[in-house]
């Protein structure tokens, strides 16, 4: 049993069974142009409950959510009943139901730069759920919409509600979003994903913002992630859904410790997966950045003043062994991917120097043994052009390279390493899924026989039992080949099981290095401090024996 | 908002600069000298130089560029080769028919369009949207010169309610409205199913972004979200669109005075082709990159008035 | 096939179907002139009935309609074939000087409505096809260097193009290999758009005299020669303008059809 479950928050949960729930949603069937959507959902929340629906995209969990809104797409068809204080929502007229959105059900969504309106200020867009439910006059609208705000974390000293979103950064915005939610205090907050947008240390103050005012105003919140960890840091109970059914649910605890159902142990298995890497040898440097500095023209401050720099790189010096698993981590615009294009000659720098055995990285034959993997599985590849033709393209940096037959057998070779087949390069890239074209990826990144591939959010995109595979994958290659990578991540604890040695990144400037290990268990800087304390930590699996993250599931 | 008035203001001055003087130096390269031109063939070449003294015709192409533009900045805009008189006056007398007419027909376009655009989002995919699409799909395609003939046909030749071409004069307002009002809904109709389409498709756009979404969650009815967060980011691509239409009006309007004989600009600047007047083209052309650049450029400011992400704190 | 793609493909196919058949055979000469003939209603012999000068109205729509396609798809390839190059060039230089250029010059351009170009270039070299043609191209040109741009800008920061440059391609190899590939839907689209305003400018042209001259045949110029007998002999400008909406409305639903059918999947939001 872990340490995360101790200090659970219970808030005014009631006993489960004596009181009718806030939500009861029972027996929902969804069908979208006549596709089965959901199937057969039933789930309750009582006031002051935290209930976590989880599952990979597309099990449904998310539109369960707008069910329960009625905010569904056009087309769609539900059957069941969803009762919000006993009145079925289903049956109420559209009309009706806009009195009980923004009024007894609030919503907060995922993406906080496009919630908000960006024409209007902040305060009026708060103040505009109380006064379309006509709740309060105009003045002490906006009277409360500025107690909210500042409720929700923003000090009207620093960030007056007369604020437009575009001056405010992803985390603020957020609680703008929350703000506006809980405005005329609800008794429902549903959140969708409300923090896979953020980074790690912005997500813990949103958790921890959401479950204060789950507390104070004894709100029932249904919650809906992907993130298992999130999860078990913050709900009381947990349902999981897989392919529009939910497979399994209960008390947070109990479902942790007991995992009956092999789709939820496989979830959590590889969500915290790490892959078996061979042991770090002691090699000769490969790459050497030095003092590197990247700063892009910002904008002017006034008319005349001249042009402010933006220092997106900042003196940043490293060295990458032959062989050595590599990890950047650091938050969104901290500068670790300027740093990964700089190397890739992507990117000129205005000072400082990097060399690959000693010479910089100018010709071809240079920039070949240097490869890359992007994050985007949908925007990595040019969609007219097939497989073939895509994870050759490197060849461009060959000068005698393969052509017809032995180009063909290369492309295989490199299909095949990745666990896809030589039939594969005469397919179109829109035929592959996600996890698929990551491999496509690497097959493309493996084509030149590179000494170092740089994963860039590699895996960021993909659901976690793709994730995990694909770390698999990487972890083979580096055995097989003894491929050295940089891998570049958000994310601290796919860093923590795929890398040897990491840096830590921030506005910049690289602020604590060392083995990955003993970074991460030890840190010494404040700032890879607060990053390690904000991650949210898995509970360990416990009970039925471990599934392997890389079977299927029946 | 300063720095963006100032560069806005700089780049409308740049423009016209570049523009006086592609169109100098597109005259300057016709063939022909408006001096004997003027005075016909049988001219005596001291007669001829003369006039062309007279006109300012023997002075370095430098000298006379810049006290052509400079006359344009003071209201001079010289003297028209064939009529002896100042050019300024003529296009002042001929401002009244076409900038009313202009005005006139964005009103209208606008008057129909908008209405019908949001009509056609709000109601998108039924048929009210189908009417709007179809209807905005022949008004593009239609020409509208053509369009004022069948107006002509039928307004004025079969139901005579409204004269068939020519201009009545401010004298009686009511009979210079009359004499504008068919030229006006023959230049309106096809601007106003371009703007149509463009609003119904950015209204549309727009009501799929998150923030609406946002907007319904807080329980505003699907009206209240279009009226309230749609319109105004609709408005961005709209006023592009009607910025850069006022160049197309101003095009049309030369056309559609041809059809109805009006004595708008259009005309005399024909009148001055045919005469080789080339002073009066060369201002009345001058007159008209101005008015679009002048559009262009109060464009720009719009937007930063309808977008705050414009406007620098 | 959706019905409008249909009908606009039919419609096109009727456009250029005639016009191409006019080389070869119209139904009368064109130029007979026949005055005692002359302004004949619809009939079995004259389908369309017959103008002014007796000649009959379907021979001269068909030869017309060659004027308006042929112009106004010189424009469109003037238009494409400095257009999208410069677009590109400016797309792949972003903020560059060369795009600052670009973007400058094309607003120029834009301040001068069509229009007025072949007012000053009919003011300075006569009127004639030849000079509508560069009237409606020049105007063409900027048009599609926006689009292109416009299209290629977002391309360039998509991971496939970074991908690209890691494979060590040049600026000029991505823009014809993975750019231009990528535009194609959104060009073709436009391209359908500038056809059809250049039948339209074309037709605007002739009717004021600044477009073909004769005995070239034009439909904008049929419509001239109507205006005064309107009211007499209203057949004599109701077929050229229903020609061209016809034509045009053809263009415009093709465009539409396209558009959907083409759709590159290069929007498809990544899951």
């Amino acid at each position: 049993m872990s340490a995360s479950f101790d200090f659970k928050y219970h808030g005014g949960a009631q006993s489960a069974g004596a009181e009718p729930p806030l939500l009861g949603i029972e027996n929902l069937f969804l069908h979208i142009h006549g596709r089965q959507i959901l199937h057969d959902v039933s789930l309750n929340i009582a006031p002051g409950e935290i209930l976590a629906i989880t599952g990979e995209s597309g099990s449904g969990k998310s539109l369960t959510a707008l069910a329960t809104m009625g905010l569904l797409p056009d087309g769609a068809l539900t059957e069941g009943h969803i009762r919000l204080g006993g009145k079925d929502l289903l049956s109420t007229p559209e009309r009706a139901l806009c009195t009980v959105r923004g009024r007894k059900i609030g919503m907060v969504f995922q993406e906080p730069m496009t919630a908000l309106n960006p024409l209007a200020r902040i305060g009026d867009q708060v103040a505009e759920t109380i006064l379309t439910h006509r709740a309060a006059s105009r003045a002490e609208a906006r009277l409360i919409a500025a107690q909210t705000l500042a409720r929700v974390g923003l000090d009207p000293d620093r960030i007056p509600p007369s604020r437009y979103p575009h001056e405010l950064s992803g985390g603020q915005r957020q609680r703008v979003v929350i703000a506006m939610a809980i405005a005329l205090k609800p008794r429902l907050l549903i959140a969708d994903e409300p923090t896979t947008a953020l980074d790690v240390t912005t997500q813990a103050q949103i958790l921890r913002l959401l479950k204060t005012l789950v507390c104070e105003d004894g709100m029932g919140l249904m919650m809906i992630t992907h993130d298992l960890a999130v999860v078990s840091d913050l709900a009381d109970r947990i349902a999981v859904m897989q392919n529009g059914r939910i497979i399994e649910s209960g008390p947070a605890r109990a479902l942790f410790s007991e995992m009956r159902h092999p789709y939820t142990r496989a979830l959590l298995s590889a969500s915290g997966h790490r892959p078996t890497l061979p042991a770090p040898r002691p090699a000769p440097p490969l790459l050497k950045v030095e003092n590197a500095l990247r700063s892009y023209p910002g904008r002017r401050p006034s008319l005349l003043a001249p042009k402010a720099q933006h220092q997106a790189v900042r003196d940043v010096s490293l060295t990458l062994h032959e062989g050595e698993r590599l990890g950047v981590v650091g938050e969104s615009g901290c500068g670790k991917s300027t740093l990964a294009r700089a190397i890739l000659g992507l990117e000129p720098l205005q000072g400082g120097s990097i060399a690959l055995g000693g010479r910089p990285v100018d010709t071809p034959d240079q920039r070949r043994r240097i490869q890359v993997v992007f994050q985007d599985p949908f925007g990595s590849f040019n969609p007219r052009h097939k497989v073939g033709r895509l994870v050759a393209e490197p060849f461009h940096l060959v000068p005698d390279a393969p052509k017809g037959r032995s180009l063909e057998e290369a492309v295989a070779e490199a299909l095949t390493e990745v666990g896809l087949t030589p039939d594969d390069a005469h397919r179109h890239i829109h035929a592959f899924s996600g996890g698929q074209r990551q491999r496509i990826a690497i097959a493309r990144a493996l084509i030149t026989r590179p000494d170092i591939v740089i994963f860039d959010e590699a895996v960021s995109a993909l659901d976690v039992r793709v994730r995990a595979r694909i770390l698999d994958l990487i972890a083979e290659l580096s055995r097989r080949h003894g491929l050295g990578y940089l891998f570049i991540s958000h994310d601290l604890s796919v860093v923590r099981g795929i890398t040897d040695r990491v840096l830590v990144m921030r506005e910049g400037r690289i602020v604590e290095e060392g083995p990955t290990n003993a970074v991460f268990d030890n840190p010494q800087h404040w700032y890879t401090k607060s990053l390690t304390a904000a991650v949210p930590i898995l509970p360990q699996p416990s009970g039925g024996g471990e599934t392997d993250a890389g079977h299927p599931v029946p | 908002m300063i720095a963006h008035l100032a560069k806005r203001l700089g780049i409308l001055a740049a423009s016209l600069a570049v523009a006086s003087m592609v169109i100098f130096v597109v005259v300057e390269i016709a063939p022909g000298d408006p001096a004997s031109y003027m005075l016909g063939m049988n001219a005596q070449p001291d007669t001829v130089a003369a006039l062309r003294a007279e006109l300012g015709l023997d002075q370095p192409k430098l000298q006379r560029y810049l006290s052509w533009v400079a006359g344009m900045a003071t209201g001079e805009f010289g003297t028209s080769y064939t009529y002896r008189a100042p050019v300024a006056q003529m296009v002042a007398e001929r401002l009244q028919v076409s900038l009313p007419l202009a005005l006139m027909a964005l009103l209208l376009a606008m008057a129909i369009a908008l209405p019908a655009g949001i009509l056609a989002a709000a109601r998108r995919g039924r048929a009210a949207d189908a009417g709007v699409i179809a209807a905005t799909q022949i008004g593009i395609a239609v020409p509208n010169f053509w369009f004022a003939m069948l107006l002509v046909l039928l307004f004025a030749l079969k139901l005579r309610w409204l004269p068939a071409g020519g201009f009545a004069g401010w004298d009686d307002p009511l009979a210079g409205l009359k004499s504008l009002a068919l030229p006006a809904i023959a230049l309106a109709l096809p601007q106003a199913a371009i703007l149509a389409r463009i609003m119904r498709s950015a209204l549309i756009e727009t009501l799929g972004e998150d923030y609406i979404r946002t907007a319904r969650a807080k329980g505003l009815t699907r009206a209240q979200a279009l009226r309230k967060h749609g319109l105004r980011n609709a408005l961005i691509p709209v006023l592009t669109i009607m910025g850069l239409q006022f160049s197309f009006l101003l095009a049309g309007a030369i056309i559609i005075e041809q059809v109805f004989y009006l004595p708008g600009l259009g005309r005399l600047i024909f009148q001055a082709i045919t005469q080789r007047d080339l002073i009066v083209v060369e201002s009345v052309v001058m007159l008209l990159v101005f008015a679009v650049i002048l559009v262009t450029f109060l464009t720009d400011i719009a937007y930063a008035a309808v977008d705050p992400r414009l406007r620098r704190r | 096939m959706k019905p409008t793609l249909l009908i606009g493909a039919t419609l096109t196919a009727l456009a250029f179907g005639a016009a191409l058949l006019s080389f070869a055979w119209t139904p009368f000469d064109p130029s007979a002139i026949s005055v005692p003939d002359r302004f004949q209603p619809p009939n079995a012999s004259h389908w369309l009935g017959t103008d002014h000068l007796g000649r009959d109205m379907l021979s001269l729509v068909m030869t017309g309609a060659r004027t308006s396609l042929g112009v106004a798809l010189v424009a469109v390839g003037i238009g494409t074939g400095l257009g999208v190059p410069l677009g590109l060039a400016a797309a792949a230089r972003h903020d560059g000087w060369i795009d600052q250029l670009i973007m400058r010059g094309n607003d120029l351009v834009f301040a001068f409505p069509s229009l007025v170009i072949a007012i000053l270039i009919t003011a300075v070299f006569g009127p004639g096809a030849i000079n509508a043609i560069i009237a409606i191209g020049i105007f063409n040109v900027p048009v599609f260097a926006r689009v292109a741009r416009g299209g290629a800008l977002p391309l360039w920061r998509r991971e496939f193009i970074l991908a690209a440059r890691t494979a060590g391609k040049g600026a000029a190899r991505i823009s014809s290999e993975h750019i231009l590939p990528n535009l194609a839907s959104l060009l073709i689209v436009q391209g359908s758009i500038q056809f059809s305003l250049g039948i339209l400018a074309e037709a605007g042209l002739s009717y004021v005299g600044l477009g073909a001259q004769p005995p070239v045949p034009s439909l904008g110029r049929m419509l001239a020669d109507a205006q005064t007998m309107v009211s007499l002999a209203p057949h004599t400008a109701i077929v050229p303008g229903a020609v061209i909406v016809l034509t045009v409305l053809g263009l415009n639903l093709l465009g539409d059809g396209l558009r959907d059918r083409l759709d590159p999947r290069l929007t498809r939001a990544p899951a």
